[in-house]
């Protein structure tokens, strides 16, 4: 990812979604997704992916939290001190990790709970942190929205995949409801335990990026 | 043959270059070469030139493993009577086991070189007889009642994660057979651990005997190693467990045949069984003296006799793309496989096939082992060399 560094004073006003800022939005979804290209996040993608509705709520709370740490931190970072401006970014995204997990506590106990300590966590996720230095820190605050966003999505995405794979194998249910029928399971089948492991999501993310790969011929030997 | 031959030259061109379908020409390849030795030769630039091809070394193994196929099926006869206390003879409880693991060999190899045959013929290579040896191991290492779609299911699993994402046969770094059984030992466990290793079949008129105990030899040892039947009885394998891996005496026919035509490496087999054996000693030297039964007071040669051990020493761990290379190499890889065997086994009930995990576990740092010992030898050389 090139980043811009001079921006000339601009006469012409930019459209909100001009082109550049529509690839900003896109390009995390696939040329340089987080997960299968920049191998990011993935310890919290194999531990939040054995049922849909925990993984849809990571992937809200990494875009919310990625989204906002860019925004805030593209507003202020002419008056981030060089030095210090690690911890600036630390406090800024402790402090919406904790909006985030309060939120979740108080209306979403259940899931909350399965979360545990993986929304916490999002603090440490490369992701944030990786988009606030790379992005955030030298563009102005729209891109940088629209970027942090893009990268919640490309590993939002990644996450529901993984887990609409890992729940109708692993239990044979989307969401919580039994898809399976019962007649396919009196006929001998078992649903796969190995689904329920985290080297499940290890593979199924390593079949991805072979698959993208193979597709996306321009990704190869490129990060 | 000339039968044969005379088909075979008739439908080549068709494969050829050019032909109509030339995008098979993989899977014709394969046959042709399957029938009849290949006419091309090396002929210019420096090669090792040996008799041994591929196909030869796998056909090789294919006859080693037959004592244990013939004595796997016959077992799988011989358990099911015992557990319904008939008396039958050998040859129907040899058919009887045919018709059971028979099925179970078919899958494996359908669909194992089905995934080969889509993958040669996609990317344009040769098929690679790889999968023969595979093909045969994976229902050797799987108890007789396993449903069929999971042997696909893991037939699958193995070519794919375990082969071709790494670029097909010769470049696995794991022991695709071993793979395939620890898919299937993670993704199913309710079939592939407990009451599941005898084929229970209803009879008409039977009733299954009292006396019958679903629990193999690996199991009974970590409650009470006193329990267990005598060596005899373990060494023949006339135990319950996976369809190859009970007769120890059926395994070292096959080593015996790997050793003396050069295709297992002897020192493989042997610091697997030394270091199975140092490990047991070790144990019974620290076991709790107040506490007879504990699994640690286990005579050390009978940790050859359990479960597969015998089985994954020489088939498994002698594997020439997973194993070490280097000399020195061996004996540590082989040495740390028995170790881990037993100390798997003694200590940790969850898994009590520990032979399995502890060869994927050295396969995985076989490279690293290898990169050690080079490295080492390189620094003696140029010690050598500089001091003199």
């Amino acid at each position: 990812m090139s980043v811009e560094t001079t921006t000339s004073p601009e006469v012409k006003k930019e459209p909100l979604f001009s082109k550049k800022n529509r690839k900003v939005l896109t390009d995390p979804l696939d040329d340089i997704n987080p997960v299968t290209v920049q191998i990011l996040g993935v310890c919290s993608a194999l531990a939040v992916t054995t049922q849909i509705k925990p993984a849809i709520i990571m992937a809200l709370g990494v875009t919310v939290v990625t989204a906002f740490s860019n925004l805030i931190i593209a507003l202020i970072r002419d008056s981030i001190p060089g030095r210090i401006r690690m911890i600036v970014q630390l406090v800024i995204v402790a402090l919406l990790v904790t909006i985030v997990d309060q939120l979740l506590k108080a209306y979403m106990f259940d899931v909350s709970k399965k979360l545990s300590v993986f929304v916490g966590l999002i603090i440490t996720n490369c992701i944030v942190m990786g988009r606030l230095e790379a992005y955030a820190m030298s563009q102005k605050p729209w891109p940088s929205f629209l970027d942090g966003i893009g990268n919640g999505l490309g590993y939002g995405m990644i996450l529901v995949v993984v887990a609409i794979i890992r729940e109708l194998f692993g239990s044979g249910s989307l969401l919580g409801y039994k898809v399976v029928p019962q007649w396919l399971y009196d006929a001998g089948y078992s649903n796969n335990g190995l689904m329920m492991l985290p080297p499940a999501a290890l593979f199924i993310i390593g079949i991805f990026i072979w698959i993208q790969r193979s597709r996306n011929r321009k990704l190869i030997n490129a990060s | 043959m000339k039968f044969l031959r005379r088909i075979v030259d008739t439908v080549k061109p068709h494969f050829s270059k050019g032909g109509k379908f030339e995008k098979l020409h993989p899977a014709f390849d394969a046959l042709e070469t399957f029938l009849f030795v290949p006419a091309t030769t090396t002929k210019e630039g420096v090669h090792v030139r040996d008799a041994i091809d591929l196909k030869r070394t796998m056909v090789t193994v294919i006859i080693a493993l037959i004592p244990t196929v013939i004595f796997g099926m016959w077992n799988t006869g011989y358990q099911h009577h015992l557990a319904y206390g008939m008396e039958v003879s050998i040859m129907e409880n040899f058919m009887f086991g045919f018709w059971k693991v028979l099925p179970i060999i078919i899958v494996s190899y359908a669909v194992g070189l089905g995934v080969e045959f889509i993958f040669a013929i996609t990317k344009g290579h040769q098929i690679s007889e790889g999968y023969l040896v595979t093909g045969l191991l994976i229902p050797l290492t799987l108890p007789v009642t396993i449903p069929l779609w999971m042997v696909g299911l893991a037939a699958i699993f193995c070519t794919l994660i375990g082969k071709e994402i790494f670029g097909g046969t010769g470049m696995n770094f794991m022991n695709p057979a071993l793979l395939a059984r620890i898919f299937l030992f993670f993704a199913f466990p309710a079939y592939m651990s407990g009451d599941i290793w005898t084929d229970l079949s209803p009879e008409a008129g039977q009733a299954i005997v009292d006396a019958y105990s679903g629990a193999t030899n690996l199991v009974t040892f970590d409650a009470d190693q006193t329990k267990l039947p005598s060596a005899a009885n373990m060494f023949w394998g006339f135990e319950q467990g996976s369809i190859g891996e009970t007769s120890v005496a059926a395994c070292l026919i096959g080593a015996f045949i790997l050793v003396a035509t050069g295709i297992g490496s002897w020192q493989i087999i042997f610091s697997c069984f030394a270091g199975a054996w140092l490990m047991g000693v070790l144990l019974n030297v620290l076991a709790p003296a107040d506490m007879p039964t504990h699994a640690m007071h286990t005579p050390a040669y009978y940790h050859w006799l359990m479960g597969g051990f015998a089985f994954g020493a020489v088939y498994m761990a002698t594997d020439p793309v997973s194993a070490a290379q280097t000399e020195t190499g061996k004996w540590i890889y082989g040495l740390l496989i028995g170790a881990f065997t037993v100390i798997l086994r003694v200590f940790n009930p969850a898994y009590p096939e520990g032979v399995m995990l502890s060869i994927l576990l050295m396969n995985v740092f076989a490279s690293l082992i290898d990169h050690i010992v080079v490295e080492r030898h390189i620094k003696r050389r140029l010690k050598k060399v500089s001091s003199e």
